[in-house]
């Protein structure tokens, strides 16, 4: 019972966490901003218009929105939140965790590929690239994490957590970085850009139109909401259902603050930053495995 | 703060040295590392005697202050440029930081010791730190990053000393603490000198020096 409240908390609420961000942008810039709950007004708008598809692209095109979201909406089912077990728990399951987000990712690039621009093909080389480097931190941090727990699932991995240590601190700091570089956030990408060389994720959508464009916004929010559930999780540990979420409204502020407060690094340096990550989770990983 | 914090903190900066391209932050990084490493004989389980208190002082002061403003004041009277310029890649250069630590980890947990240290994380952090020092060295092109890798191997023997001998280290580390200051000196004077004869301090245009030309 409470299992299935969380995943339909996860998905009533995950469009909410880029409003606060937004917002939280818009106060250090001295902006009003826009709506708290604009991300829904945008999807139900999305959602009453026909999708227009060129004469160019085939089936996979039009697949891939649909599987990136299926595939975000079953890792939401596996990652638990506020000590609540999953609905989906077995050992291992965090392998499926992260190659459901691969596959989700894999299905957008193949899709930016489908339209034959070269334009989306660099976005999508850019994006495969920099996820590459984002997953072995991914993994390492999880390795490190049920090392510790002497559990394979995440369910297990997040109800033995000890919030404390230097370990700890590492593998928080490595999941923050996945989180950004995962959620094509500022350090790694800049969401407000559009048609511009340098960014990744937004410019392998640009010909998904419609219903197909809300099924990728609203995937892209619920990944927010998943990688962030692993954080809060990891962070703060065994508490209730409203500190849960509370800590991800926070969660969500810090992002907005990371965001306005930083500068997007050069692309030659995004693989700079997901090495050092990975590094800090390699040190967490040798620290637990002593 | 407690030993392990201090070493994980140690272990950090090295891999901070690694990644950086700025020789001013490098320096920085050092001076940080020089003032941990000042405190931690005050930590590691050694008496509160007198001669602790004089080598905890001497070390934040000679390596968390002195070096840092020594190397600050060659660089910007080198007047060079201010970057690292590595030989290895930063990214090879942090992944080859973190197989030292593997490396130092297997290594430190069958080293046999002769009585047992106050921390279990004393004797990998100590060889890694040496292993990245001398990685620094041969894989830096600037004088002064080669003089920083010199300081990170020191430090590396210096919390093996601190750790792992009891009593009489003490004393052999101050002697040691003169000499790296004595070191130090006469590195930065010599990478002024030399910046002003020939208006660089890149160590690999002395091979040019050699007598046969291939």
């Amino acid at each position: 019972m409470m299992a299935s409240v969380h995943i339909l908390l996860a998905l009533a609420l995950a469009p909410l966490l880029l409003g606060v961000i937004n917002r939280t942008k818009a106060f250090f810039a001295g902006r009003n901003g826009q709506p708290l709950f604009q991300l829904y007004y945008d999807l139900a708008k999305l959602l009453r218009k026909g999708a227009v598809y060129s004469r160019t692209t085939s089936w996979v095109f039009r697949a891939g929105p649909i599987v990136g979201l299926a595939a975000v909406v079953l890792a939401t089912a596996i990652v638990p939140l506020a000590g609540v077990g999953a609905p989906l728990a077995f050992a291992g399951d965090l392998v499926l965790f992260a190659y459901l987000l691969g596959l989700m990712r894999f299905f957008t690039v193949i899709a930016a590929l489908d339209t034959g621009s070269a334009f989306e093909g660099m976005g999508a080389s850019r994006e495969v690239q920099f996820s590459a480097l984002a997953e072995p931190v991914l993994f390492l941090a999880l390795a490190a994490l049920a090392r510790q727990a002497g559990s394979l699932s995440l369910t297990g991995i997040l109800s033995a957590v000890t919030p404390a240590g230097p370990a700890w601190a590492l593998v928080a700091v490595a999941l923050l970085v996945v989180l950004l570089a995962e959620n094509a956030r500022i350090p790694v990408d800049d969401p407000n850009t559009h048609l511009e060389l340098t960014m990744i994720h937004e410019v392998m959508v640009l010909d998904h139109s419609g219903p197909d464009f809300a099924f990728i916004l609203y995937g892209a929010a619920l990944k927010l909401w998943v990688l962030g559930a692993l954080l809060v999780g990891v962070v703060l540990p065994g508490g209730n259902i409203f500190l849960s979420l509370l800590a991800m409204v926070a969660l969500a502020v810090v992002v907005g603050v990371i965001e306005s407060t930083m500068a997007r690094l050069r692309l030659l340096r995004v693989p700079q930053l997901l090495v050092g990550a990975g590094a800090l989770a390699a040190l967490a990983l040798i620290l637990v495995m002593r | 703060m407690n030993v392990e914090l201090i070493l994980i903190l140690v272990v950090l900066t090295n891999l901070k040295l690694l990644g950086s391209s700025r020789l001013g932050s490098s320096i920085r990084m050092v001076g940080w590392q020089g003032l941990l490493l000042g405190l931690l004989p005050l930590l590691a389980g050694h008496a509160l005697t007198p001669r602790v208190w004089l080598l905890a002082a001497g070390g934040i002061a000679i390596k968390g202050v002195m070096f840092p403003w020594m190397l600050l004041r060659a660089l910007r009277e080198a007047e060079v440029r201010r970057e690292v310029e590595p030989f290895v890649g930063m990214i090879t250069s942090i992944l080859t930081g973190v197989l030292a630590l593997g490396v130092s980890f297997w290594l430190g947990q069958r080293l046999p010791l002769p009585h047992p240290v106050s921390s279990p994380l004393m004797v990998p952090v100590a060889m890694s730190a040496i292993l990245i020092g001398l990685f620094l060295i041969v894989s830096r092109r600037k004088a002064v990053s080669q003089v920083l890798g010199f300081l990170v191997m020191e430090n590396g023997i210096y919390v093996f000393g601190v750790g792992v001998v009891k009593e009489i280290s003490l004393l052999v580390e101050l002697g040691v603490l003169l000499d790296v200051f004595v070191a130090v000196f006469v590195m930065g004077i010599t990478i002024f000198h030399i910046s002003r004869e020939f208006d660089h301090i890149d160590t690999d245009r002395l091979s040019t020096l050699k007598d046969w030309k291939p």
